[in-house]
């Protein structure tokens, strides 16, 4: 094939005698060119009314399978339904592309999309996937506390350097993160509250306003998420790739539990680390606020900030706090697992799934804190 | 601009190839050509580098010596453009296939045609399935996605998206590894046959010995860091070199070749 601007421009000549049409061919046919001459070529053919085709190709510069398959649209009459055809002057290889063209049969049409009827549909599986999705998701919950408690039973099964490992893959390496969050969050809870409390004159309560919100809520939720954007999406991931190269299969079949394997230990991991990470979080967010006490224009020292602190600040907003975070780790341990054991052949389902994981992880962490915060509340804590 | 694929020069050449990856020297001073119009076979043992070779010889790596050439071109010197027009002589079976997942078969044939040219849906549809049809799938694979094939299927489905723009070269990665003997004589049948009718110049990566008796017209033996003889199989089975002696001299190649000689 040669490039561009070195293209003879492709003829043809159709003449009839009697129910032969010949067909003289001349020029380059090519892909390049086959897209302008297609147009003209069907209509005349449909013009005319025949049963067989003969083929002069011995004018044919450059012919490629496009160009032979334009020939060959004299062949076809109707789907399925061919003319005779012979090549009557014509070498090897064209020959020999013309019986390839020729002998072509086509697939199914694509599947026409209808716009209302589809989004319908799509509402309905979507409806009907959000029913299964929690149903599969509490089978898999309670799948996992029955092979946790076996496994409790017999501690030797479980996978202890696995599960440290993933305690510095999931607790170690994101402490920075979560440490520089919860400064973020703690800092802007105290200037909001000391611009807020100073038109009061009682910016000291801002010490309040930092120690309830970060320990209670802002440190356990902030983790949380963390967690399931960083390490919930990273389960998935890796599990659905070990399942798209069958190594979930070989596991089965050496006889390797993936519950056991997989799933109990990232859960165990998660449920050492979030804690802490909350705990570091909380750390990290009220010294913070201590440090806009202080330096932030309203003269609080830290003396008097910890004194507050310890004044007005039950410790029971500690516990509050800390108690979420056990749910929030097998929360977001499990609906990673459990997408990435979900995911089929192919990298498009990987995707969706690491997507879905992530939104699941995050939705599920607000709506157990939401609970929670109504559960507090009811029992006056 | 006077670029020109000139058809008569060699396809492919390589001159003084070096490829190291930090210390670890692949390829030192490697020469291989490629005329137009013959199948070659590439040979060598697990880790010579073959795939490497192939990679460098395709443009998806560069060397760190030596120069390609491709139709007589220099291809450092090419632009861009002269680049991507050279790229479209060239047709490439990855192992596995290397089909989009997300997409159907058609689809996949359909992706070159859809870059390259302005055709018409319905045409780059029907020349699409006409490629289905000349790699011997069966019309309703068309529709099909990738995970519904099986492997052989997945390798006529990628040889087919590789002929999509009618290239010059095929590069052919290991095209009979993982196909029933059944499936790998029809596949080698496939390949002499598609040579014939558009005249395709064919490099063939293959551990199959049986497809080196039946389609290969050279073979190229990659050992020692560089193509030691690229012959025809009785000159290169008549090669003094310890590994040649012992790849062609095994139970498994007297086997396959009397099996290409009744």
């Amino acid at each position: 094939m040669s490039s561009n601007r070195n293209i003879t421009p492709a003829h043809f000549e159709l003449s009839q005698s009697g129910r032969t049409v010949t067909f003289r061919a001349s020029g380059d046919w090519t892909l390049k060119n086959v897209g302008e001459i297609d147009p003209v070529l069907t209509r005349e053919l449909d013009a005319l009314d025949y049963d067989n085709v003969q083929y002069d190709l011995a004018n044919v510069g450059e012919l490629d399978t496009a160009g032979a398959f334009m020939f060959a649209r004299a062949v076809r009459k109707g789907p399925g339904d061919r003319h005779k055809w012979k090549v009557l002057k014509g070498d090897k290889g064209q020959r020999t592309l013309m019986q390839a063209a020729a002998d072509a049969v086509w697939g199914e049409p694509p599947i026409e999309t209808r716009q209302w009827y589809d989004s319908l549909t799509r509402i309905g599986t979507a409806t009907e996937r959000f029913f299964i999705e929690l149903i599969e998701t509490v089978a898999f919950v309670g799948k996992f506390f029955v092979v946790l408690f076996k496994m409790l039973l017999r501690p030797s099964t479980i996978r202890w350097k696995s599960v440290v490992a993933l305690i510095e893959e999931i607790g170690l390496n994101a402490a920075p993160i979560v440490m520089t969050l919860s400064f973020f969050i703690g800092a802007v809870i105290a200037y909001l509250g000391a611009n807020l409390l100073s038109t009061f004159g009682a910016s000291v309560f801002m010490v309040d306003l930092v120690g309830v919100s970060v320990l209670r809520e802002l440190a356990p939720i902030i983790t949380a998420i963390l967690i399931a954007g960083r390490s919930d999406s990273a389960f998935t991931a890796q599990i659905g790739a070990m399942k798209m190269r069958q190594e979930i299969d070989a596991m089965t079949v050496i006889g390797l539990d993936t519950f056991e394997v997989l799933v109990v230990p990232r859960a165990l991991a998660c449920l050492v680390s979030v804690p802490i990470l909350t705990f570091l979080g909380m750390l990290s967010g009220i010294f913070a606020g201590m440090l806009i006490a202080w330096l932030g224009g309203l003269g609080i020292s830290p003396i008097l900030f910890f004194a507050r602190l310890n004044e007005v600040v039950d410790v029971k907003h500690f516990w509050v706090g800390l108690v979420k975070t056990p749910f929030f780790a097998i929360i977001v341990a499990l609906i990673g697992c459990r997408q990435g054991l979900a995911v089929t052949g192919s990298v498009e389902s990987l995707g969706s799934r690491t997507t879905t994981s992530v939104v699941q992880a995050i939705f599920a962490v607000i709506a157990v804190d939401a609970v929670f915060a109504i559960l507090f509340y009811q029992m006056g804590i | 601009m006077d670029f020109k694929i000139d058809k008569t020069q060699p396809p492919m050449e390589a001159r003084g190839i070096l490829t190291q990856f930090g210390a670890h020297v692949v390829h030192e001073n490697l020469n291989f050509r490629i005329e137009s119009g013959e199948i070659v076979g590439l040979v060598g043992g697990s880790g010579s580098g073959k795939s490497v070779l192939m990679n460098t010889l395709l443009g998806l790596k560069e060397p760190e010596g030596g120069v390609i050439r491709y139709f007589g071109h220099n291809r450092r010197e090419l632009s861009p453009e002269q680049r991507s027009e050279v790229n479209n002589e060239i047709g490439v079976l990855f192992q596995g296939g290397a089909l989009f997942s997300s997409m159907t078969v058609r689809e996949n044939i359909m992706v070159p045609l859809r870059e390259h040219s302005d055709l018409p849906d319905k045409l780059m549809r029907e020349l699409a399935d006409m490629k289905i049809h000349m790699v011997g799938l069966p019309a309703k694979a068309a529709t099909l996605y990738p995970s519904d094939l099986s492997g052989g299927m997945k390798k006529r489905a990628g040889l087919a998206r590789s002929l999509a723009l009618d290239p010059e070269i095929l590069f052919l990665d290991e095209p009979t590894a993982g196909l029933d003997p059944v499936g790998a004589n029809a596949f080698d049948e496939l390949i002499l046959g598609l040579r014939d009718a558009m005249n395709l110049t064919v490099l063939l990566i293959t551990h199959d010995l049986d497809t080196l008796y039946t389609t290969c017209d050279r073979v190229a033996v990659l050992v020692d860091k560089h193509i030691a003889i690229a012959d025809s199989l009785p000159k290169v089975q008549a090669y003094e070199h310890p590994w040649v002696q012992e790849y062609f001299g095994g139970p498994r190649s007297r086997a396959a070749l009397t099996a290409g000689k009744t």
